[in-house]
């Protein structure tokens, strides 16, 4: 068999980047995402990944690091998401739908004050992950080694928190604590791979691949395993893909993790209707 | 001696045992909770249950069962009132409640299997930071053996029926190592034989000596299978036994002239017109 297929596209330093990128991007979103689709927080990603516009737009002309600025955005975006939405005081999809437009709208005025407008807000907004350089794969690999971390520690408190808020109380955990921290935790996850797929798309990495694996795992901890593998698995194929048919990485990416997605749907409503009811 | 020890080792705090002798299981004193005036507050609820019985709590729709029930678990703060079990007050002891709520509002095709759900009672005895080793899982396997879903442990808990996942939401508040329940309708939203199943497995728990306490409408389940009822709108309007409890001027009080009884020799039959929505009894489906 000839691997020159699988190998001539890492002969590239870029391209050896890229995929070590993609690879630890799609095991941490799968594994976030998990908690991000049983919780049903796909706005609320969305809105995180959005908001995080005027930070790197920030530091992108001051010509400071993105992920610096981009993570400052995205915590604040979580914590005033949070904030607002304390004691219902306004509902959680109206507080994410006036955060997430200011926000970008905030991103993309200060983008456009710089000269190279649309190149810039190109890469912003869907990625360039034949970008990466070093710096970028190590706090990649910190930030998903943090997230992962903090997650394998409080697995137990974030499942309670996540299936049965009442519990949570009655047992007196700490759970405003904790969900601060899953919104923090997820927000890193999101700058930390605005690299690869972009602002726009960063939400089909978090949601697509844990939706897939949720169709076949019936553990919570399961799924995120599945989702790990399915989110680096799309990663490389999509970036493969790119490469050789030439479409931006991005959404070859998230193409692939939409095409798993199908495939799993189809196949476990197949499945369900042959099994006696 | 005792008595000695504890006045030297002032302050009095958190000092009471489980076992601590003469203690009720659980003692609410003068608790009101909930908007003052709004449906479903209480005010003024004083009562004691004994550690070992079963206690049945009645009364129309919004009297404030839910409300009782959440404020002595504290979820929601009361204004005024002590509640205390085993002499224990109540902020500290939530390993001593097993509260098993309505649950409208489960997600039921979240991704858990029966045993990880009970696995969840057991989160405070496992502490920080720590995974559920194998013993955790024989612990688990027990409290499902008790409720009489062993055999499901495996699956995942929206495959089972709506009286099944009560057993397992039982099993998870007796994984919580507790010695007292609180069932808020765990009848409603299930057929009768499935409530019967759940019934049974109370009375079991009883008989292991499992303090019970169930809010339900069933006034003949509530009057021929509990040692006591507290029958409240509100306020407690009586508590005892049924004897006790079902006298014409107590029902038409709490039940504010929405009712009729008719005796027959023995035979006490209860009519009870409750009118507005029957908020309190839907289930799951």
């Amino acid at each position: 068999m000839d691997l020159g297929f699988l190998l001539d596209p890492l002969q590239f330093a870029f391209m050896q980047r890229a995929l070590l990128a993609v690879i630890l991007i799609g095991l941490v979103s799968g594994v976030i995402g998990s908690f991000v689709v049983v919780r049903g927080m796909a706005f609320f990603g969305d809105a995180v990944a959005h908001g995080t516009l005027p930070g790197v737009a920030v530091a992108y002309i001051m010509g400071q690091t993105l992920f610096l600025g981009g993570l400052i955005a995205g915590v604040a975006v979580a914590l005033g998401i949070g904030w607002l939405t304390r004691e219902g005081r306004l509902k959680e999809d109206t507080a994410i739908g006036v955060v997430f437009a200011g926000m970008f709208a905030l991103g993309i005025a200060i983008i456009s004050t710089a000269r190279s407008y649309s190149v810039d807000l190109a890469h912003i907004l869907f990625g360039n992950v034949l970008g990466v350089s070093d710096t970028d794969l190590l706090i990649m690999a910190v930030c998903g080694a943090v997230v992962i971390l903090t997650i394998v520690a409080l697995y137990k408190e974030f499942l309670i928190l996540s299936f049965d808020p009442t519990l949570a109380r009655t047992l007196h955990l700490p759970d405003g604590t904790l969900r601060m921290l899953l919104l923090v935790l997820l927000a890193v996850t999101v700058v930390a791979s605005l690299q690869t797929v972009g602002v726009a798309l960063m939400v089909a990495m978090l949601v697509t691949p844990a939706a897939t694996a949720q169709l076949l795992a019936r553990r919570l901890h399961h799924m995120m395993m599945l989702a790990a593998v399915i989110g680096a698995l799309s990663g490389v194929v999509g970036l493969y893909l790119s490469f050789y048919l030439n479409i931006a990485s991005g959404p070859a990416i998230v193409l692939i993790t939409t095409a798993l997605f199908v495939a799993a749907f189809v196949g476990s409503r197949l499945l369900g209707h042959a099994e006696p009811a | 001696m005792p008595e000695i020890a504890a006045m030297v080792n002032h302050p009095p705090l958190k000092t009471a045992l489980p076992a601590a002798e003469g203690c009720p299981a659980l003692l609410v004193e003068g608790l009101s909770a909930g908007y003052p005036g709004a449906r479903s507050a209480i005010r003024n609820i004083s009562f004691a249950v004994q550690p070992g019985e079963s206690v049945a709590v009645l009364g129309p729709n919004g009297a404030g069962k839910s409300t009782l029930f959440k404020a002595i678990v504290g979820l929601i703060p009361h204004t005024s009132g002590y509640i205390s079990m085993y002499g224990e007050e109540c902020a500290a002891s939530h390993r001593l409640i097993g509260y098993v709520p309505q649950y409208e509002a489960i997600d039921w095709r979240f991704p858990v299997s029966v045993r990880d759900v009970v696995m969840m009672g057991r989160a405070r005895q496992l502490g920080w930071l720590r995974w559920p080793g194998r013993r955790d899982w024989e612990a688990v396997d027990a409290e499902l053996e008790r409720v009489g879903m062993l055999a499901f442990r495996n699956r995942q808990i929206g495959q089972l029926s709506g009286g099944q996942r009560r057993r397992v939401f039982i099993a998870r508040a007796l994984a919580q190592q507790t010695s007292v329940l609180l069932l808020d309708e765990p009848f409603s939203g299930v057929d009768a034989a499935a409530g019967e199943e759940i019934m049974a497995v109370l009375e079991s728990l009883h008989d292991q000596g499992v303090t019970i306490i169930l809010a339900t409408h069933d006034m003949s389940l509530a009057a021929s299978r509990f040692d006591r009822l507290l029958l409240i709108n509100q306020e407690v309007i009586a508590y005892g036994t049924s004897a006790e409890v079902f006298t014409t001027e107590a029902l038409s009080r709490a039940y504010r002239g929405q009712i009729g009884i008719i005796r027959q020799g023995a035979e006490t039959v209860v009519v009870v017109d409750e009118h507005g929505p029957a908020g309190g009894d839907n289930g799951e489906g």
